[in-house]
């Protein structure tokens, strides 16, 4: 079934079909720079509020201002560019009570290629440019060497590949109960909020949940705390800043196998 | 070889149903046998009408033979490939237009829509603009290109839906109700229009409808199916000799009378002065006609042929 020539046309029928959306969107340039400024300022928001706070601390579960603008900028940015490459996947129970759903399968392009490029929007970059920034800020005091240069692109590669399968994972839960979109942003924007903060403000069990249960912490937390040249506050060991690609595509295998159970136990609807 | 086989196809769904009893929170499992053991097949090039009352199994075997849903049981394949299994490539070679809803995109233009069907279904340039051209011009969409569809009228739409189903040139065509709400003029231009793709470019149709019309308009062979199960299968004469149809014969007395009593022929209603007379269709209708005229005084006689309609009903009644 999934065989090369499948995979390979795959990225080229994506990008026909994102460009068809930007382009839509383009024909109303006012909104779209509306909309995409919009998305930067409501986000951007998020880490004012954090800012603010630091007028009157200076250290939040032991970590400073620009640490943290590392740990958020990161999350940030690897959300982002899933929400944009694939975000629509969530809308995957509302293709099947419209019955959309039944006409992308009869269209030669994998479903999942077509459910994640739907309605495909360029004005969450945003939102990525946003954190994009607050990353660039965090990264000036850094003492840069070509291992933290290596880790943090892998960090923000790995972080996406998360977030990816975060997204898929959740949503196919929508194959089975078809108004479950609401349970698949809980998952993965909550998981989002919460590594937008240092892991140490949490307690011990919330930390272990969110390495070994819902991973979030191999986004931006573990490979964070290398890149800052900081040891694990819970002693976990200095590899598992390495250990995000890994998880990403373990992740992204379990999402692959929910996504195929779900398609099969797809039944359309009566109509 | 048959360009679709379906041996056996079945379709059962679970569905979960809330217990009767109020008191029960529950849900009962259970077992809606959509498609029940249906065998047919179809030759390239046929115009086959697959009709049946609602929830008959009509849309869930169209769903089947278009890669959809998976059947539960039996065996299907269309063009030598089992569509569940191989429907991206599949796809490539069958169109399908929903009546009921549209397979474009909804807030773009059609011109929008189609070129990027182009893409999608790797259609040659110079084969899409004929293709294109060709529709456009058959089915009148020149000045609607540049609408978005979610501003089209129902039937502006379907013929819009019907060029993106046929662009990149399918061996078959699957249309699911394609007819539902059009009004009549259009509902005969489509007809027309099917009849010419039929003609001119061999292509397979396989139809569901409500509209008998559509039927007698465009298929030599119907299907019959009823619960889910197949009640008939073959032309669409032998569908009215199936029913044991009969024809009626209307006849206006100078003046009112009671029943007529003829031999051949029995009265179904009267009203007035004139009386429906019912006989079988594949008899004669002449001697009806003697017999009436030599006992009574006719002002007025009109044979009326059977309706499809009251076949069809009555080949549901019995199954
Ligand atoms: N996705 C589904 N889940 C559960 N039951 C279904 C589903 N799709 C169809 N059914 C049931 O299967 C039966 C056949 O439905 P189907 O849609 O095939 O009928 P149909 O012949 O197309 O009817 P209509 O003329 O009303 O369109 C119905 O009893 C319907 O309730
Ligand atoms: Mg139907």
């Amino acid at each position: 079934m999934a065989d090369a020539s499948v995979v390979r046309a795959a990225p080229r029928q994506y990008a026909w079909i994102a460009l068809m959306w930007i382009r839509a969107a383009l024909a109303y340039p006012a909104s779209f720079w509306t909309l995409t400024v919009a998305g930067a300022i409501i986000t951007g928001l998020d880490f004012v509020g954090i800012a603010i706070m630091f007028t009157t601390i200076d250290t939040l579960g032991d970590f400073g201002l620009r640490e943290i603008a590392l740990l958020y900028g990161a999350t940030g940015v690897a959300l982002g560019l899933a929400d944009m490459a694939i975000g629509s996947v969530e809308q995957i129970g509302h293709h099947v009570r419209t019955g959309s759903l039944d006409t992308m399968l009869t269209r030669p392009v994998p479903l999942l290629v077509q459910v994640c490029a739907d309605r495909f929007a360029l004005r969450r970059l945003g939102r990525i440019s946003q954190s994009a920034v607050v990353l660039a800020w965090a990264a000036v005091p850094i003492d840069w060497t070509p291992a933290r240069v290596a880790v943090t692109l892998m960090m923000l590669v790995a972080g996406l590949g998360i977030f990816f399968a975060f997204f898929v994972a959740f949503s196919c839960i929508q194959f089975w109960t078809a108004d479950a979109s609401e349970l698949a942003n809980a998952f993965t924007y909550g998981g989002n909020t919460m590594t937008q903060y240092p892991l140490t403000v949490f307690p011990r069990e919330v930390v272990l949940s969110l390495t070994f249960l819902l991973p979030v912490a191999f986004v931006n937390w573990y490979p964070s705390l290398y890149v800052l040249g900081r040891e694990d506050p819970f002693g976990m060991p200095s590899w598992f800043a390495f250990l995000s690609p890994a998880v990403a595509l373990a992740l992204l295998a379990l999402a692959a196998l929910a996504w195929r159970t779900g398609v099969r136990h797809y039944t359309s609807t009566g109509s | 070889m048959a360009l679709i086989d379906a041996t056996d196809l079945s379709r059962t769904f679970v569905v979960r149903r809330k217990d009767a009893g109020r008191r029960s929170l529950r849900r009962r499992r259970e077992e809606v046998h959509a498609v029940h053991g249906v065998t047919f097949s179809v030759e390239p090039g046929e115009m086959v009408g697959y009709i049946g009352p609602n929830g008959a199994g009509k849309s869930t075997t169209i769903k089947m033979l278009t890669g959809i849903l998976v059947p539960t049981g039996g065996r299907l394949t269309v063009a030598g490939v089992e569509p569940s299994r191989h429907r991206t490539e599949l796809a490539r070679r069958i169109g399908v237009v929903f009546g009921q809803r549209t397979t474009l995109w909804w807030d773009l233009p059609l011109r929008d829509s189609f070129e990027l069907l182009q893409k999608i279904y790797a259609i040659e340039p110079a084969r899409y603009r004929e293709n294109l051209d060709a529709f456009v011009t058959l089915l009148e969409l020149g000045d609607l290109l540049d609408t978005p569809v979610r501003q089209l009228s129902l039937g502006q739409r379907m013929r819009g839906d019907i060029t993106a189903a046929l662009l990149h040139d399918p061996e078959v065509l699957y249309l699911d109700e394609p007819t539902i709400g059009l009004d009549v003029v259009s509902k005969g231009r489509l007809r027309e229009f099917l009849r010419t793709l039929n003609a001119e470019r061999g292509t397979t149709l396989l139809l569901t409808t409500h509209d008998l019309q559509d039927i007698e308009a465009l298929c030599d062979r119907v299907i019959v199916i009823d619960h889910g199960t197949l009640a008939y299968d073959g032309t669409l004469a032998g569908l009215h000799g199936r029913g044991g149809s009969m024809r009626t014969l209307v006849v206006d007395l100078v003046d009112e009378a009671p029943a007529i009593s003829v031999p051949g022929a029995s009265v179904r209603r009267v009203e007035g002065p004139r009386q429906w007379l019912s006989f079988p269709a594949d008899a004669s209708a002449a001697p009806v006609v003697a017999a009436v005229a030599a006992s009574y005084a006719v002002a007025d006689l009109s044979i009326q042929e059977p309706d499809i309609e009251d076949v069809i009903r009555e080949l549901y009644s019995r199954s």
